[in-house]
């Protein structure tokens, strides 16, 4: 257990639960782009430096900053802001908190009993390229489709109102 | 050296974070930022798991939900464009009708 895998991991679930607990969206998206890069050291620890890198440039860099835009021309007033903090005060939380917290204890009960503990194995980028490039092939066409058709549905639903 | 408990652990809490936001919010762009964290919370347990047999899969399985991670964000990021100019607020409880006015 290296010191810089438990930093990271605290301050990517404090950012998180920071992000969604927010009023102000810019505040919770830059929250949840720290988050983000917490991940990407914990991804580099794990012995996985491509994903590590993807999550910096593609997620943090390119995804989150689409959403940051968008948030910014919404151009959102004090009043919503006031409004969601009235949301944020509501006892709405207890419920959720409630089934969020019988789930976790599932879960991290199953995660306990199955205990076999092994060395971390690196994996480079070479490998990740060559597979994906050989074998997944597939799964590249499958994931072009998929952009290509989340591209298509964006350019219709995003004309203006004839 | 890092055991798979702890970053499958800290996978689980990512999760549990964004259904906890999911459940609890009703701002759309909330929404959207907690099923982004539910799907980054599912990519570093399938590092996790490439981590732990040593398999390359785990870093392609990554690559396809920053994928979907993406497309899904921008035709919901459009829908969030859309409503906004049809409605002053962003607060999914009032966007109930989504058919057009007689």
């Amino acid at each position: 257990m290296t010191p810089i895998f438990v930093i990271s991991a605290a301050l990517a679930v404090l950012t998180t639960a920071l992000a969604i607990t927010r009023a102000n969206p810019v505040h919770a998206l830059l929250y949840f782009v720290v988050s983000l890069l917490c991940m990407a050291v914990i991804f580099y620890t794990l012995g996985a430096p491509f994903a590590a890198a993807l999550e910096v440039i593609v997620y943090a860099g390119a995804i989150m900053v689409l959403f940051l835009f968008v948030v910014m021309m919404l151009a959102l007033d004090q009043a919503a802001i006031l409004r969601e903090r009235d949301w944020i005060a509501r006892p709405s939380w207890v419920l959720p908190l409630l089934l969020v917290g019988l789930l976790a204890a599932e879960l991290g009960r199953l995660m306990l009993r199955g205990g076999t503990q092994t060395a971390p194995i690196s994996v480079t980028p070479q490998a990740v390229g060559v597979k994906l490039f050989t074998t997944d092939l597939a799964a590249v066409e499958l994931s072009s489709m998929l952009l290509l058709a989340g591209l298509i549905a964006a350019f219709h639903l995003g004309r203006r109102d004839p | 050296m890092i055991a798979w408990p702890a970053p499958a652990g800290l996978a689980l809490a990512l999760f549990l974070l964004g259904l906890l936001g999911l459940l609890t919010r009703t701002n759309l762009i909330f929404v959207l930022m907690s099923i982004e964290i539910m799907l980054n919370a599912a990519g570093l347990l399938f590092i996790t798991a490439g981590m732990r047999w040593g398999d390359p899969d785990g870093q392609i399985m990554l690559i396809l939900v920053l994928n979907l991670a993406g497309a899904e964000l921008a035709l919901g990021l459009v829908l969030l464009l859309r409503l906004r100019s049809r409605l002053t607020t962003l607060d999914g409880d009032s966007a109930t009708l989504s058919r057009d006015a007689p």
